[in-house]
């Protein structure tokens, strides 16, 4: 298989104008007679929906939830990037770009993340638009603040609610949409299939979550918005309901899986406080622009944080890394805080957590600034802990918080499979190993509102849609397929519920294919795998029927999936001979523990390529081109 | 500690439901409400008994997902907290408490605790946007709002579309949902080409949806996890009458 990334040629700056002269264009008259699929209606898929139905297309678009509002990226707590420049302290489109390849270590598509910091400035102009309430300075303009990985503030933000506001901007967009009969929108949908014929993906099967009714969905393209695959570790930071299901079917049906094991692991998270834990609390980078991080010096000092003097104070990442401090990188930062608690500094229960501490900030500026900066913050981590960080040090420990792995697709987010096209946290194509602070809800936004739009009538321009048939075969024995696994499931009858499974995988991908890989653990890991996955098939018990609303069921579908991707992701670690980014080998690191990049064999795209259940997917390359960032090993310090 | 659940159970949305009394045991102060469920429905599937359904995801009390009255009280005793931040260090050993879906006409129970909020959606879909296509916009700068105004539209966005001031208010309304809607984009200029006819059509939607009238209990307001100011219903009413006058459809 030959992977085209159709990169347009010429100089950098000029490819996506370019590119967007020579897409063909479907003329406005016919744009009514093209229909899309949207999956998932987070950033990506609701911005895409609304704006493929303001063009003229037809437009059908699904969620799980109960409301298009609900999408996971409704969670981001912190902001939203975009070279503006308004703060007048040197950022550029160019600067934007040069710090995502960078902190993406250098496994980045350029020309995709040269586009991505292009249209970020549309994006916040589309945004305020819509009468999304950004954060403003007495004068009535925008306000910034800085983010990890980067040395401008170019980050705009809506209190802590950044993805809840430009989500709901989305969802509005798209409510306006299906009011005005443009978007078909199915609430309470699960993607279970894709429909592929003649080579080309034309449909969706999809389970009513409500009736239990198998249903299967036309037409001439489908946009996978899905999110990622965070889950498959169990506790993550994102939502419950988040399952690589409608991707992974997606690879099973041909489409290609790219560098799965690039998992950001974010550094600021609320400790886990027992088994019962069902998810894991994210608290926003942001508040590393004021909070100080640090460890006792000494091993085993039990004593409170207020009797521990400053000289017993170890703020190791100002210590390791002094040029950008507590506003390093989240892999560098996340990695740092696991050796400080492998070394017997950790605290709190278990020793799992390090302090991020506000008193010096609450001294220099007053509760009240702080208070306005990071209330509803200090407000969340209360509610969790019982402590208030006002008084008291907050306790954070990293945790799985975002994949930058996802569905292989080409410069015009189009997977290998035709008419397959996949946007957002669900595609691999901008962030690298590593993906920088308040970079996801540009990127979602970025494929749904501008890039989409164009490529799309790029695809259907070329023609040649035959009418697909709902009683064809393929069709039939895709949905006879999908309801045989439902039965399947039910009439298991064994002893462990999906939640155990899902527990017990997640513990596997933490403990061997987490924070550290190596070939030992995930050699490890590949043989459990299969073991867990053939014990669910044989033991999994799922009560109730599937006529109607059944969570067990849902929640079955949905670890079936992530037992076997579990293994994809430990093949693409493995065969990763190298540490970059999100993806930390043991086995390759320089002496003082930073991560080893290996650029001479390993500056590609790893698109893995289905050879059935628990056999070794085909590896497929993307070399990997720098014309325009020379490579260079990432330093922070 | 241990706790005993009545629980609302209704197998579908023809069933007349009813509540029954679950005992849980060995409860840890730092388990959220949801997790405490969790730890019941595990249970129940062990005994091959059907676990209780409930709506929730993010479980960090922005997606709205989650709602269930707690012993009487929309998302139950805390104050600007959902169900599932609600922790169980509120409760204590032996209490009793009495879980159950909203209750209101236009939020059909789905089962269990689960209920149908598209009505809510709908009444979006009436005017809760402004008509801003893809690629219309200026530049972000050049209309300069103040911060103040910011601040208060900030505030009536931060409406989660949960629901709980329905299930608060004894005539079941959606007057502080919709008034929040309309606050926000009220407060800021780019939502004053469409003020008066969108507060028109999503009031008139919101009777159609048969949500009932407000009649100033504010238990709506005090529900609210998110702290959203009964003032909005003022600004939506005031809104609603001009646009009457108007004579605008």
């Amino acid at each position: 298989m030959d992977l085209k990334n159709h990169i347009p040629s010429g100089p950098i700056e000029q490819k996506w104008d370019k590119h967007r002269v020579e897409l063909k264009l479907v003329n406005p008259a016919n744009k009514r007679k093209f229909s899309v699929i949207v999956v998932g209606t987070g950033l990506a898929g609701s911005s895409a929906a609304a704006s493929l139905a303001e063009l003229g297309y037809n437009v059908q678009a699904f969620t799980y939830h109960d409301s298009a509002r609900r999408a996971h990226s409704i969670a981001a707590q912190g902001g939203i990037n975009a070279a503006k420049n308004y703060q007048n302290d040197g950022d550029s489109v160019w600067r934007l770009f040069y710090d995502t390849v960078k902190g993406g270590d250098f496994r980045a598509r350029e020309a995709n993340v040269h586009r991505l910091a292009q249209v970020s400035v549309n994006i916040i102009d589309q945004c305020v638009a819509q009468g999304v309430p950004f954060a403003r300075e007495y004068g009535g303009y925008l306000s910034n603040r800085s983010f990890g990985g980067a040395q401008v503030s170019r980050t705009f933000y809506a209190r802590g609610q950044t993805g809840q506001q430009l989500l709901l901007g989305a969802y509005q967009a798209l409510m306006r949409q299906v009011g005005l009969g443009k978007v078909k929108l199915h609430n309470k949908q699960e993607m279970l299939d894709l429909l592929v014929v003649d080579g080309r993906a034309r449909g969706i099967v999809t389970r009513n979550m409500v009736t239990g009714k198998v249903e299967t969905h036309m037409a001439d393209a489908v946009i996978l918005a899905t999110g990622g695959y965070g889950n498959v570790f169990y506790l993550s930071t994102n939502a419950k309901a988040c399952n690589v299901t409608a991707t992974y079917r997606a690879h099973k049906r041909g489409a290609l899986f790219a560098n799965p094991c690039y998992t950001q692991i974010h550094p600021t998270c609320i400790p886990q406080s027992g088994d019962y834990q069902s998810k894991l609390t994210l608290m926003s980078e942001s508040l590393r622009n004021d909070g100080r991080i640090w460890v006792p010096k000494n091993q085993g000092d039990k004593r409170s944080p207020d009797q521990i003097p400053e000289s017993d104070r170890d703020y190791y990442l100002e210590r390791k890394y002094p040029s950008f401090g507590n506003l390093s990188p989240r892999d560098i930062a996340s990695r740092a805080a696991k050796e400080a608690c492998d070394d017997g500094r950790g605290v709190g229960p278990g020793g799992l957590g390090v302090y991020l501490d506000f008193s010096d900030a609450i001294k220099r500026l007053g509760e009240k600034v702080i208070a306005d900066r990071y209330g509803n913050l200090f407000e969340m981590y209360e509610r969790i802990t019982g402590e208030t960080p006002y008084q008291v040090p907050m306790r954070i420990y990293p945790a799985v918080h975002y994949t930058m792995g996802g569905l292989w697709v080409d410069y015009n987010l189009m997977s290998n499979v035709p008419g397959l096209f996949v946007l957002g946290e669900a595609n691999f194509s901008d962030h690298g190993a590593n993906r920088l602070g308040a970079s996801a809800l540009m990127q979602g936004l970025a494929d749904g509102y501008f890039v989409i739009p164009y490529t799309i009538g790029g695809y259907f321009a070329q023609g040649g849609f035959s009418p697909v048939l709902q009683d064809s075969p393929i069709v039939q024995a895709t949905v006879r397929e999908a309801e045989e696994k439902i039965q399947k499931l039910l009439s298991i009858n064994g002893k462990r519920s999906p939640t155990s499974f899902h527990r017990e995988l997640g513990k596997i991908m933490w403990d061997k294919c987490g924070m550290a890989r190596n070939e030992k653990g995930l050699t490890e890991a590949l043989t459990r795998i299969p073991e867990l996955r053939e014990e669910f098939w044989q033991n999994v018990v799922i009560p109730g029927s599937g006529d109607q609303l059944n969570q067990s069921l849902e929640l079955g579908l949905r670890v079936a999936d992530f037992l076997e991707f579990a293994e994809l992701m430990c093949y693409d670690a493995l065969h990763r001979n190298e540490s970059c980014g999100g993806h930390f080998r043991e086995e390759y690191q320089t002496e003082d523990g930073e991560a080893k990049r290996n650029d001479q064999d390993f500056a590609y795209v790893g698109a893995w390529e289905y050879t059935g259940v628990g056999s070794k997917p085909t590896l497929r390359k993307e070399n990997l081109e720098f014309e325009n960032v020379q490579l260079a090993t990432r330093s922070y310090k | 500690m241990n706790l005993r659940l009545h629980i609302w159970r209704q197998s579908g949305p023809q069933d007349a439901g009813m509540l029954k009394t679950y005992d849980v045991a060995n409860v840890s102060e730092h388990m959220s409400f949801l997790e405490m469920l969790d730890v019941l429905n595990e249970d129940l599937i062990a005994k091959g008994e059907v676990p209780v359904a409930f709506d929730h995801d993010c479980r960090e009390g922005i997606c709205g997902t989650c709602g269930m009255v707690i012993n009487g009280r929309p998302h139950g005793p805390l104050a600007r907290t959902t169900a599932c931040q609600l922790h169980m260090r509120t409760f204590k050993d032996g209490d009793e408490i009495y879980i159950e879906p909203w209750r209101a006409r236009a939020f059909p129970v789905i089962r269990d605790l689960v209920v149908d909020r598209g009505s809510f959606d709908r009444i979006i879909q009436k005017g809760g946007f402004v008509s801003v296509n893809t690629g219309n916009a200026q530049d972000g700068n050049t209309l300069p709002i103040p911060k103040t105004d910011a601040d208060r539209a900030m505030d009536a966005a931060a409406c989660i579309g949960c629901g709980a001031c329905v299930a608060a208010c004894p005539n079941a309304s959606a007057m502080l949902f919709t008034a929040a809607k309309i606050g926000h984009l009220g407060s800021v200029p780019q939502g004053q080409a469409e003020r008066s006819t969108r507060a028109m059509n999503m009031v008139l939607q919101m009777d159609a949806e048969g949500f009932g009238a407000c009649t100033n209990h504010y238990e709506c307001e005090a529900a609210c996890p998110k702290g959203i100011s009964a003032d909005f219903i003022a600004q939506m009413n005031k809104d609603y009458v001009a646009s009457v006058f108007a004579g605008r459809d």
